[in-house]
């Protein structure tokens, strides 16, 4: 029965499903951790998707592609910063209206552009190649290893690889960089931050502008890598999960990313389940695994696990009490 | 700057107004650049969506869902709750009114069936919105994130449940079967021919019936009055001797019940069986209008109408101009929200400038 | 030498208030300076002048003989002025040397710069004793040591002048220690102090020269070794108050209030009430003075229902109030028993701002004003309203009107009507006529005396000794959570009284 489980398959599968949520975990983590809530991760991963995808097709060149997709991201990550921070608003509202808006002018735009049913047409061969690390065929008749080396670590797109040096990266931004001190700093108490010299409103916007670059890798690998075009609504939800795993990885790098694993693996595993039984269960079917990363995010919030704590000035736009 | 210091008329009227012409003139803008005239796409739009009698039916259907998810989102914020729950919600609620139908239709008549199915599309929908409530209320989890959390809960549930158990054998819809007749809405064309084959039904009335008793409620009664302190001012409604953990719940319940009664309209006076992902965005729509309507009935009643007549009319108009797919109204419920929910306060310097200048009498 | 800092006839008005007026004394070199004053004195303006928060309107500041023009509190940080406030400016999460860093980091890399000023805060801290380990969070510090954190910043930062601003509020007894034995080291080092306080004791304990101020003025500067405890109490308060107010005679009747052995600590363990034991008995005015943050607030806010003790008892008309495990609707309850309460903070508690006049005159009454199915009956508030509006003479007289949009004295009225309405046995009263124009504190006043002479009793929390004398049949004093002293109407003594309210009891 075990053998069904094809477990070699769902990790590749974790790995490969995992970059998606990381880029959009550590945009919102960028955000977040500067104070500003960011509910749009969905809007800056689908416009980005379909706006790299479009690009990828028009010059069949996917780097052009990706990088259109990091412009429009920035674009809408500044008119997010823009409400939430110059004009004060509600932040949550803000990234609900900027989801809802994407969602429904990238499929017009996409109908009006390529006149597919709100879809872009196939980038064919305008993909990003699989990164085949060397010595890969030297390994491959190893047992183990040779799986381990060629498809586990490698045989990804640069994207994935991207993904994972990342986290690393942004662990040593947060914590150990200048610039980092002062994002936590003015997501936890802007008013000594603001005391000790520095500026509130700026680092914010600095904050959605990081945002507004990673998140929009999300997207350009949900497109480029993992379908090859544009569809409407291809987001998902990732965007809400990959909030998830924030709230889960109590907006740390390293267990935020450990997060995202997690439901890169119950995202493989669900696809795996379905039709597989279990011993006195049966059939577990696809959509109760599904529910799990949610489950479990509830019961992070009601602090019956670790106490999972937001930054403290989180929401609240910041006003100079003198 | 705060709009409290600007005039009642001024930020009950003038920036809603100028909020949503904000949002059209964008749209207009768009819709230019997509190569159709705005003008003549709003003049195909009025015209279906209001002009005729049909069309105004289908407005008028569309906008029954709406009050109701409206209203549920609108009681939520008078107590200072973000309800964003309300698409989850209602897709419980659905499920309470069929479980209800699906074991007595064959045995109650009408007159019977309906309330029950009401009742349990009210029961499920608040069951649905209790936990978020509490641990809001107790622990202090976030309202808004539990309730994105329980609206993806919802939707893995209900998959589960309707493939595993609703899906009669041989069909392959994902949906339960038909309700027996008895549990049918009658529908208003049968007392107004003129509305032709539309799907309104007496749930509209229903919708205008839960605003009167919504107004009441919240500005005449006294929980009501307790209700719209919690969420002005804790401090003074904790003075005043209010119970805030046991008003949460209370608001809460109430909204999820409002939102699980927004199914009855589609389940059970148009499609007549439980389907897949129904709600549609349906609870979505009901944050635009609880901000556009500013939470008060009235503007409730407007901006469902508004908006049913943007699907109606969106969706004729879909059929005459390909550039401007149904999905573009989906474009301009974001845009709606954008200004009248989180861009509220943009005009409102330049509205109070321009107050300064006139003749103290005006004021 | 020159003095440290010198004012010269410093002036600040806002508003209709003068903070500070004609403001001029000198602050020596390498000494603690204490300035104290009551509430409303002009002493925390001043100070936020040094700093560069506020621009006065004339007269000028000299640091060390020359004269400067400090725009904001970056200018005045350079000038080597540091100020420790009353909240603190700390990042919670973060380690001690991270909030230190914070702005002044150095460089992009933090680690390269880490281990320096790692260092170097080690050494000030044994220099200072100030006994704090520069890697420890800020969340799992005492307050006392949170307080040493801001200290040590602004030595960091090369501080020569450090204002401090009651900084003893927070502060257990031996917290209040360790904080002097710094600032002693700090003289030493050969910086200068300025210490903001009403505390006798402390001006005594540590202080070589003191001025005192009262309502925006200097009325007093002297050495401290050449001055005592009543000589001080005496320039702090002391000035021609008016007579206790007409009033029918003083003949009290059965005790309504009794309060037993209450106290309140806070999550750091401090006391913020000790051993509260007083009464209060049918038409008696049992007025508690003292500066404001000593416990009066939460013993009003204890007294109402909003807040539960941490141990004691109090019993209303002979039965124990039924404080219960959390205080959500308490006030409720306390209200139906007959304890009205006129909150402190009027815009926070006391009303809904977005509501109409006639609306707030209704908050917490809101179930006796309902008739049948919970539907509030508008006919008969609205009358009740008109009515009180005249009787207590709120301008304008619209029911409709949204309260911000009445004066501060107004909106009072509408508060006190509204509470006067409920004929409770017990009002609970706190600062009446705080942000009130004179012609309303007379009214107020009056009504307040109607009440008591009519069998009310009254517990009035006030820091104007003006109004204590005016009102008060009977004056508790409070300093630090306690009951410092206690005097019958006659025999209001503002010298005594100022040692009560220093902390120093007879």
């Amino acid at each position: 029965m075990f053998e069904d489980f094809h477990l070699a398959s769902i990790l590749v599968s974790t790995i490969r499903n995992a970059p998606v949520l990381i880029f959009a975990a550590m945009a919102g983590l960028f955000a977040e951790r500067s104070g500003v809530v960011d509910l749009a991760l969905e809007g800056k991963m689908l416009a980005s998707a379909f706006v790299s995808a479009s690009v990828a097709y028009v010059t069949q060149n996917p780097w052009l592609g990706i990088a259109a997709g990091v412009g429009i991201s920035v674009v809408i990550a500044l008119l997010q910063g823009y409400v939430s921070i110059t004009q004060k608003g509600n932040q949550l509202v803000a990234g609900i209206a900027i989801n809802i808006a994407v969602s429904g002018l990238s499929f017009v735009l996409a109908q009006f552009f390529f006149g597919q049913g709100g879809r872009t047409p196939d980038l064919g061969q305008a993909r990003l190649f699989d990164i085949i690390l060397p010595g890969t065929d030297a390994v491959a008749n190893i047992p183990f290893i040779g799986w381990f080396y060629g498809k586990l670590i490698g045989g990804h797109t640069a994207l994935v690889y991207l993904a994972f040096a990342l986290v690393p990266l942004v662990h040593w931004v947060i914590y150990h960089s200048r610039f980092g001190l002062r994002l936590r700093a003015v997501g936890e108490n802007p008013h000594a931050a603001d005391a000790a010299g520095v500026h509130v409103e700026r680092t914010r916007f600095l904050a959605m502008l990081c945002a507004g670059v990673l998140c929009s890798f999300s997207g350009a690998y949900l497109a480029i890598v993992q379908s090859g075009f544009f569809l409407r609504d291809m987001s998902a939800g990732n965007g809400f999960l990959a909030l998830t795993a924030l709230v889960f990885g109590n907006w740390r790098p390293l267990y935020t990313a450990m997060g995202c694993l997690m439901f890169g693996f119950f995202g493989a595993l669900q696809i795996q389940m379905e039709g597989v039984e279990l011993p006195g269960i049966g059939k577990i079917p696809g959509s109760l695994i599904q529910m799990i990363p949610y489950v479990v995010t509830v019961i992070v919030l009601a602090g019956f696990m670790a106490k999972s704590v937001a930054p403290r000035a989180i929401g609240i736009p910041f006003v100079k009490s003198r | 700057m705060s709009t409290n210091d600007l005039p009642r008329w001024a930020t009950a009227v003038v920036l809603p107004v100028l909020n949503l012409l904000s949002a059209l003139l964008v749209a207009a803008l768009v819709i230019y650049l997509l190569g159709e005239n705005p003008l003549e796409s709003l003049g195909i739009l009025v015209n279906s969506a209001v002009m005729n009698p049909e069309g105004l039916g289908y407005t008028l259907f569309y906008a029954s869902t709406f009050i109701f998810t409206g209203l549920s989102v609108s009681i939520a914020m008078q107590a200072g709750l973000f309800n964003i729950g309300s698409e989850g919600q209602m897709y419980l609620g659905g499920l309470g009114l069929t479980t209800v139908i699906l074991a007595l239709d064959s045995s109650l008549p009408g007159w019977a069936i309906i309330p029950l199915a009401m009742l349990g599309s009210a029961l499920f929908g608040a069951a649905w919105a209790w936990l978020p409530a509490y641990l809001q209320a107790r622990r202090g989890s976030h309202i808004v994130v539990t309730t994105i959390m329980f609206n993806f809960i919802a939707a893995s549930l209900m998959n589960f449940i309707i493939v595993t158990y609703l899906i009669p054998s041989g069909q392959q819809n994902p949906a339960s079967r038909l309700f027996a007749e008895t549990a049918w809405l009658p529908r208003l064309s049968g007392w107004f021919p003129i509305l032709g084959d539309t799907p309104l039904n007496i749930s509209f009335l229903l919708a205008l019936l839960a605003l009167v008793i919504y107004g009441v409620t919240v500005w005449r009664s006294s929980w009501g009055y307790q209700l719209r302190a919690t969420g002005l001012n804790k401090h003074a409604a904790h003075y005043a001797g209010v119970s805030i953990t046991k008003m949460i719940v209370v608001a809460m319940l109430i909204s999820g019940a409002l939102a699980g009664l927004a199914s009855v309209n589609a389940l059970m006076g148009s499609t007549h069986y439980l389907a897949l992902n129904f709600p549609a965005g349906a609870g979505f729509i009901g944050i635009a209008i609880a901000l556009m309507g500013r939470q008060h009935p009235v503007g409730i009643l407007l901006s469902s109408i508004l908006f049913g007549a943007l699907i109606q009319g969106g969706f004729d108009l879909s059929l005459e101009k390909s550039n401007i797919p149904p999905e573009t109204f989906i474009f301009i419920q974001g845009l709606i929200i954008l200004f009248c929910g989180a861009m509220e306060n943009f005009y409102a310097p330049a509205i109070a400038a321009l107050i300064k200048r006139l003749p103290s009498r005006a004021r | 030498m020159q003095p440290a800092v010198e004012f010269r006839h410093i002036s600040k008005r806002f508003g209709a208030v003068q903070a500070n007026a004609d403001v001029s004394f000198s602050i020596a070199q390498g000494s603690i300076h204490g300035v104290i004053g009551e509430n409303g004195a002009g002493k925390s303006t001043l100070m936020s002048i040094l700093y560069g928060y506020y621009r006065a309107d004339s007269g000028q500041i000299l640091l060390n003989g020359e004269e400067r023009h400090i725009r904001n509190s970056q200018e005045a940080i350079r000038l080597g002025i540091g100020m420790v406030h009353q909240h603190f400016m700390l990042v919670e999460n973060m380690t001690v040397l991270d909030n230190v860093m914070l702005g002044a980091e150095g460089g992009v890399r933090l680690k390269a710069h880490r281990t320096g000023i790692e260092a170097e805060l080690r050494d000030i801290c044994k220099r200072y004793s100030l006994d704090i380990d520069p890697l420890a969070k800020i969340q799992d510090l005492s307050v006392g040591a949170q307080q040493r954190v801001e200290i040590l910043k602004q030595i960091y930062r090369s501080a020569s002048i450090l204002i401090l601003d009651e900084p003893t509020a927070v502060l257990t007894v031996q917290e209040t220690e360790s904080l002097f034995e710094v600032l002693r080291l700090f003289k030493e080092q050969g910086k200068t102090i300025v210490l903001i306080t009403h505390k006798l004791q402390e001006i005594l304990a540590i202080t070589d020269n003191v001025t005192v101020m009262r309502a925006g003025r200097v009325v007093g500067a002297v050495q401290t070794a050449n001055t005592n405890k009543e000589e001080l109490a005496n320039m702090m308060v002391g000035r021609p108050i008016e007579t206790q107010l007409p009033r029918a005679p003083y003949n009290p009747g059965a005790t309504v209030l009794k309060v037993e052995g209450l106290n309140l600590k806070n999550g750091q363990n401090v006391s913020l009430l000790d051993n509260i034991n007083f009464n209060i008995r049918a038409g008696e005015i049992v007025a508690i003075a003292g500066v404001s943050g000593n416990g009066q607030s939460e013993l009003l806010e204890i007294l109402s229902g909003m807040r539960l003790p941490s141990t004691g008892k109090v019993s209303f008309l002979d039965k124990l109030l039924p404080f219960g495990h959390h205080a959500d609707g308490l006030p409720a309850k306390f209200r139906r028993l007959g304890i009205s309460h006129i909150p402190e903070d009027r815009l926070r508690d006391g009303v809904v701002k977005d509501f109409s006049v006639m609306m707030n005159l209704m908050l917490g009454y809101q179930r006796k004003a309902s008739k049948g199915f919970g539907l509030i009956d508008f006919k008969s508030v609205m009358r009740r309203c008109a009515e009180l509006l005249k009787m207590f003479d709120v301008r304008p007289a619209n029911p409709n009107l949204r309260i911000a949009l009445l004066s501060g004295g107004n909106q009072q009225k509408v508060v006190i009507a509204r509470e006067m309405e409920a004929a409770p046995k017990l009002m609970l009263v706190g600062q009446p006529t705080r942000g009130v124009d004179i012609g309303t504190i007379e009214s107020i006043h009056a009504q307040l005396l109607k009440m008591r002479d009519a069998g009310v009793a009254i517990l009035l929390v006030s820091v104007e000794l003006e109004e204590v004398k005016s009102l008060a049949d009977r004056i508790l004093v409070m300093c630090g959570g306690r009951i410092t002293g206690q005097l019958n109407a006659d025999e209001f003594d503002a010298t005594k009284i100022g040692l009560m309210m220093g902390g120093l009891h007879k």
